[in-house]
C-alpha cells in the first residue's frame, strides 16, 4: 500500500479561494481514481496561503491484471481475416476458444492483460488535473504558458516513497517544500506525508485549516477572557484570517477611549471590514476600545512593534470616522435633503429628492392600512435619505440608514422618526430581522417598492446574473416585512400607486404591475424554499386578482395541509380527472361547458347525487370565501369525493346522445369550476 | 536624533535597490496623470515582447482626494514609486519584501502579509491580479501582475509594484500628519506642500473652470484619433492622458453624474486601446 502526496506551492492564494480549491482537489482526483479503477483508502487535502496540498493512502502500486475477453471473426470467415486477428492479439490458432453465438461459431481470445504501474498513470493523470483546475480567476506569469490562481514555484510529488516527477509546464515535481515565508522558510525534502507534515509543523506551518482555524478561536477567546471582554460570532471573519496566516498569533491592540464617541457601527466596520480585526464588548455588552489582530509571525517583542504599528493604521481610520463625523454634524438634515436635488437616482428617474417626495406621497397611501401617526410617517420620510449626502455615508457606503438615524437622534426628533430613518434599508437579506414599528414599516416598504416600479418601468429588470440595483433583496424585503409582521392589504392597490407616481400612462402601468408581481412571487418561492411549502401550490394561490401578500401565504398553507391527506389528495385526484375530460372535449368540440346542469337532464342515480353535493358546497363555499375563511372553503370540498368516485365508477360521460353527454360534462366542468373559484387547481401538481 | 529615514532618503535608497537589481531609474513623465501605471514606461512598455526593467517616481493627481491639507492622511497630490519587471522574475515577492527592509521595515519584526487585491483601470482597459502588501494592517505597497492593458494581453507579464511615499514615510518616520514628514532632516513636508495642498483643492473642488474642462476633453478625444491615424501613439497617448485627468478634474468639480461616468470611462478606455495597439502594431513591426 502505497501513499501519495502532492503539495502545489504557489504565491499568496486569496483566503476566500482555499476552501473551495480544497474540495475541488479532492473531487477531481476521485473522479479520476474512478476511471483508472484505482482503489484507496482515504483521500485528504489542504490549503493554507502559500500551499494547496493532496494526501492519498492506501493505492496498490500495481494495478491488478485484467483479464480481456476479444472476440474475434466467425469459424468459416476467410483465412486472411483469421489471421488478421492473430497478429492483433499475438496468439496461435490453437490458443482460441471457439464459441457458438446464435447459429454461428466464433473465435475468441481470452488473455490477460497485466495490470500498470499506478505511478505511470498518475504521470499522466496529474497533470491532466491541473491543467484542468478552475480557480475563480488564474493568472500568467513571467515567461510561462501555465495558469494558476498566483504564480506557481515548486511541485512536490510523492509517490510509494519516491519522487514522481509529474510535468506542469516548465516545472517538474520533486520532494522538496519550504517553511514559514518568515519563521523558517528554509528548504526541507520528504519521503512521506507524516515526514512532510512534521517539518511543516517544525518550520512553522500548520497545514490543517481546521486546526489553524480551531487554533485562532483558541487564542482569540483566550485572550480576551483574560482581559474580561468578550468577542461576538463571526465565522467570516475567522475563515477570512485563517486563509492569511500560516502561523497565527493573536495580539491585543487599544484605541484612544475618545473615540468610542463616533457611532459604534463606524467603529466596528473600521475594524471589521477594512482592518479584518476582531473588535470586542465589555461585560456590560458596550464596545470596548481594545481588538484583536492575527499576526501571522512570533516576534522577539512579544508583537509589540506589531501592535503599535496596528494601533496607529486604526487611530488614522478612526480619526477620519471622526472628522466627518464632526464635520457631518454642522449640517442639518434640512439641509442634506435639499442637497438630494443633485444627487441622481437614475438617468431616467430623476434625482433621489424626486423619490423622497414619492416615498412620502407612497408611505401616505400605505398609512391607509397600517394606521400610524401621520405627521411622524411624513417626517420620516422626507428625512430618510438624508444622510446620503454626509461625509460619513460617503466614506462608509455601508452605514446609510444608520448614520441618517444618528443625525436625526441629536437633532432631537422622535424616537419613531429616528428608528425609522435608522431602519430603511432592513432586512438587509433572509437572514436579516425585519422593522416592527408601524412608522419604520413604512417607509422600509414605500422606499423598496418606489425603487422596484421605477426600476421596472425603466427596463432595469434583473437578469439572471446581473442585478446592480439589489432588486432581488428589495423584494424580498417588501415580503418579508409583510409576513413577519401579519400585515394584511392588497398589495397591488399600492404597486398601482407607486406607477401613478412617476407618471406612467394607464395601459402600461398594468403590464408592468404584472410583471412585479410576478418577480415578487418568485422571491416568495424563494424565502419559502425552506418551510416546504410547495411551488405549485404558491403559484395556484397566487393567481388571483387580490394580492393580500399574508393571507395568500395562509392559503397556501392551508391548500398543502388538505392535499397531503388522505381525503383531499383523492379529492386533488378526482379534480384532476373531471378536469382533464372536460378541456379534452373543449378542445375537440370548440366550445366551453360552463353552463347549468340540466336537473331534467338528470338520469342515473350517481348523477344525481353529485348534482346535489355540487349544491350543498357551491353554497358552503360561497359562504366560507366571503368570510375569506379557507378551512371551511376546503372543508366544504370534503363531502364531493364520495359522489364524484361513484359517478365515475358508474356513469359514462361520453354517450352518443348530444345533449345528455353535454349535461354530464357541465356536471364535470361544475367540479372545476368550484374548485377554481378557491384557487387555481389546475397548477397544482398530483404526482409529487 | 533625525531619522535617517527623511522623505528624500527613501527614494534615494529605493532607487538604490532597484539599481542593484538591474532596474533602469526613469524620471517621472511630464505631465499631470492620476498614477504611476499610466506613464508610458507602464502602459505602454508592460505590452509587447521585449523584457523592460525601470523604476521610477511619478506624482500622482486625485482631486477628488483635496482635503485642502487638513485631512492627515489624503492629498490631492502625492507621489508613487513605481517599479515594472518584465518578465516577473521567480523571486518578485522577496524583492519586494528586501526593498523595504532597505527602508526599514524589517520583515523579522513586522506582520507583513500578502492580502487578494486585484487591480483594475477600467479606463486603460486594464487589469491584474496580485495583493497589497499589508504591514502591521497597513498597506504600504501594490503589486500586480499585470494580465491585459488597453484590452491586450500582455505576455511576457510584467510585475508591477506600486509604493505610496508619503504613507511610508509617515509610517517609518513615526508622525501622524503628512506635513510633519521629514523631507530631508531640515525641511518638512508642509514646508514644501502645504501651500500648494490648500490652493489646488480650492482649484479642484470649487474653481476649476468648467466648461474650458469640457472642452478641452473633446479636443484631447480628437487630437488623439488624429495623431493615431498619422501612426504617432506617443503623442497620442499623451491625449489620453490628458483626458483622463480632465475626467477626474470634472468629477471633482461634482459635474459629472453614475451615467455620464460611465460615457466618459469608455471614451478613454477607446483612446488608451488605440494607442496601446498602435504602439504595440508599431513596436512588433520596428523590433521584428
Amino acid at each position: 500500500m502505497a501513499e501519495l502526496l502532492l503539495e502545489l506551492f504557489s504565491e499568496e492564494i486569496p483566503a476566500r479561494m482555499q476552501i473551495d480549491a480544497t474540495h475541488q482537489i479532492k473531487e477531481l482526483f476521485s473522479k479520476k481514481f474512478a476511471e483508472h479503477s484505482i482503489k484507496y483508502n482515504n483521500i485528504e487535502s489542504f490549503a493554507t496561503p502559500r500551499r494547496l496540498s493532496l494526501f492519498v493512502e492506501g493505492l496498490e502500486e500495481l494495478l491488478p491484471d485484467i483479464l480481456v475477453e476479444k472476440r474475434g471473426p466467425r469459424k468459416e470467415a476467410p483465412q486472411q481475416a483469421i489471421d488478421g486477428f492473430l497478429r492483433s492479439v499475438n496468439m496461435t490458432l490453437d490458443q482460441l476458444e471457439i464459441r457458438l453465438i446464435g447459429k454461428d461459431e466464433f473465435y475468441f481470445a481470452n488473455y490477460t492483460e497485466k495490470g500498470s504501474h499506478t505511478a505511470d498513470i498518475l504521470l499522466k493523470l496529474i497533470p491532466e488535473i491541473l491543467h484542468n483546475f478552475s480557480w475563480p480567476k488564474s493568472m500568467k506569469w513571467g515567461n510561462y504558458d501555465i495558469k494558476w490562481v498566483r504564480p506557481l514555484r515548486n511541485i512536490l510529488c510523492i509517490f510509494a516513497n519516491k519522487t514522481l516527477p509529474i510535468k506542469f509546464g516548465h516545472l517538474i515535481a520533486n520532494n522538496k517544500s519550504y517553511g514559514h515565508r518568515f519563521l523558517a522558510p528554509q528548504e526541507f525534502e520528504v519521503k512521506s506525508f507524516a515526514e512532510y507534515k512534521e517539518k511543516l509543523k517544525k518550520q512553522y506551518v500548520i497545514l490543517n485549516h481546521y486546526e489553524r482555524r480551531s487554533l485562532i478561536l483558541q487564542q482569540i477567546t483566550d485572550l480576551a477572557s483574560k482581559n474580561n471582554l468578550s468577542i461576538g460570532k463571526d465565522d467570516g471573519l475567522v475563515d477570512e484570517v485563517c486563509g492569511l496566516v500560516e502561523w497565527p498569533v493573536a495580539l491585543m491592540g487599544q484605541f484612544d477611549q475618545s473615540f468610542l464617541s463616533v457611532p459604534k457601527e463606524a467603529l466596528t466596520t473600521a475594524m471589521r471590514s477594512h482592518q479584518k480585526y476582531f473588535y470586542l464588548t465589555k461585560t456590560d455588552g458596550s464596545l470596548s476600545n481594545h481588538f484583536i489582530t492575527i499576526a501571522n509571525i512570533t516576534t522577539s517583542d512579544n508583537g509589540a512593534i506589531i501592535i503599535r504599528g496596528n494601533e496607529k493604521v486604526l487611530r488614522a481610520r478612526l480619526s477620519d470616522a471622526n472628522f466627518f463625523f464632526n464635520i457631518d454634524k454642522q449640517k442639518t438634515s434640512n439641509t442634506r435633503i435639499e442637497e438630494l436635488k443633485n444627487v441622481t437616482f437614475h438617468a431616467k428617474l430623476g434625482s433621489i429628492y424626486d423619490k423622497v417626495i414619492r416615498i412620502k406621497e407612497l408611505s401616505s397611501c400605505l398609512n391607509n392600512f397600517i394606521k400610524a401617526d401621520n405627521n411622524l410617517v411624513e417626517q420620516a420620510s422626507l428625512l430618510c435619505k438624508s444622510d446620503l449626502t454626509s461625509t460619513m455615508v460617503g466614506e462608509f457606503p455601508e452605514l446609510q440608514g444608520i448614520m441618517g438615524g444618528y443625525y436625526t437622534d441629536i437633532e432631537g426628533y422622535k424616537k419613531e422618526v429616528v428608528e425609522a430613518v435608522r431602519d430603511l434599508y432592513k432586512p438587509m437579506g433572509a437572514e436579516d430581522t425585519s422593522p416592527t414599528n408601524p412608522v419604520s414599516i413604512i417607509i422600509a416598504i414605500a422606499d423598496k417598492i418606489d425603487s422596484l416600479s421605477g426600476l421596472f418601468s425603466a427596463n432595469e429588470k434583473p437578469t439572471g446574473s446581473k442585478d446592480p440595483f439589489a432588486l432581488r433583496r428589495a423584494a424580498l424585503g417588501v415580503i418579508k416585512i409583510i409576513l413577519d409582521n401579519k400585515l394584511r392589504f392588497d398589495l397591488n392597490i399600492i404597486l398601482n400607486k407607486s406607477l401613478e407616481l412617476y407618471k406612467i400612462p394607464h395601459e402600461k402601468i398594468n403590464i408592468i404591475r404584472l410583471e412585479l408581481q410576478e418577480f415578487f412571487t418568485e422571491r416568495l418561492k424563494f424565502l419559502l424554499k425552506n418551510q416546504s411549502i410547495r411551488h405549485d401550490i404558491i403559484s395556484a394561490v397566487f393567481d388571483t386578482k387580490l394580492y393580500d401578500l399574508y393571507d395568500l401565504l395562509n392559503k397556501a398553507n392551508a391548500i398543502q395541509k388538505f392535499i397531503e391527506s388522505s381525503n383531499g389528495s383523492k379529492l386533488l385526484i378526482a379534480y384532476k380527472r373531471a378536469s382533464n375530460i372536460v378541456i379534452n372535449e373543449e378542445k375537440k368540440h370548440n366550445t366551453n361547458y360552463n353552463i347549468s346542469p340540466n336537473i331534467n337532464l338528470l338520469q342515473a342515480k350517481e348523477e344525481k347525487e353529485l348534482f346535489n353535493a355540487l349544491e350543498i358546497a357551491k353554497k358552503s363555499i360561497k359562504n366560507a370565501l366571503a368570510n375569506n375563511d379557507i378551512d371551511n372553503c376546503l372543508q366544504g370540498l370534503e363531502p364531493l369525493r364520495e359522489p364524484i368516485d361513484n359517478f365515475f365508477n358508474k356513469v359514462m360521460v361520453n354517450v352518443e346522445e348530444e345533449e345528455l353527454r353535454k349535461n354530464r360534462l357541465s356536471l364535470l366542468a361544475a367540479i372545476r369550476g368550484l374548485l377554481e373559484t378557491i384557487a387555481n387547481f389546475q397548477l397544482v401538481e398530483t404526482n409529487v | 536624533m533625525t531619522n535617517p529615514f527623511t522623505f528624500q532618503n527613501i527614494i534615494m535608497t529605493l532607487q538604490q535597490f532597484w539599481i542593484d537589481q538591474k532596474c533602469c531609474i526613469l524620471q517621472p513623465y511630464d505631465m499631470q496623470m492620476g498614477a504611476g501605471t499610466f506613464h508610458p514606461a507602464t502602459t505602454l512598455r508592460a505590452l509587447g515582447k521585449k523584457p523592460w526593467n525601470c523604476a521610477y517616481v511619478q506624482p500622482s493627481r486625485r482631486p477628488t482626494d483635496s482635503r485642502y491639507g487638513e485631512n492627515p492622511n489624503r492629498l490631492q497630490h502625492y507621489y508613487q514609486f513605481q517599479v515594472i519587471l518584465k518578465p516577473s522574475p521567480e523571486n518578485v515577492q522577496a524583492l519586494a519584501l528586501e526593498s523595504l527592509k532597505a527602508i526599514g521595515i524589517d520583515y523579522n519584526k513586522h506582520d507583513m502579509r500578502f492580502v487578494e487585491d486585484d487591480w483594475e483601470s477600467p479606463t486603460l482597459g486594464a487589469w491584474g491580479l496580485g495583493w497589497e502588501l499589508w504591514c502591521d494592517g497597513m498597506e504600504v505597497l501594490q503589486f500586480t501582475y499585470m494580465q491585459q492593458i488597453g484590452g491586450i494581453e500582455c505576455f511576457p507579464v510584467a510585475a508591477e509594484l506600486t509604493y505610496g511615499l508619503e504613507r511610508l514615510s509617515m509610517y517609518i518616520q513615526e508622525v501622524d500628519h503628512f506635513k510633519d514628514v521629514s523631507w530631508n532632516g531640515e525641511v518638512t513636508y508642509g514646508d514644501v506642500f502645504l501651500e500648494a495642498e490648500k490652493e489646488f483643492s480650492s482649484y479642484n473642488l470649487e474653481y476649476a473652470n468648467i466648461s474650458n474642462l469640457l472642452r478641452y476633453f473633446e479636443e484631447a478625444e480628437a487630437e488623439c484619433n488624429k495623431l493615431l491615424d498619422k501612426n504617432l501613439p506617443l503623442p497620442a497617448y499623451e491625449e489620453c492622458i490628458k483626458a483622463s485627468h480632465i475626467f477626474n478634474l470634472l468629477n471633482s468639480r461634482g459635474v459629472i453624474s453614475v451615467t455620464e461616468r460611465a460615457a466618459y470611462i469608455t471614451k478613454v478606455r477607446a483612446m488608451a486601446k488605440g494607442c496601446c495597439s498602435k504602439w504595440v502594431e508599431l513596436a512588433e513591426g520596428v523590433n521584428g
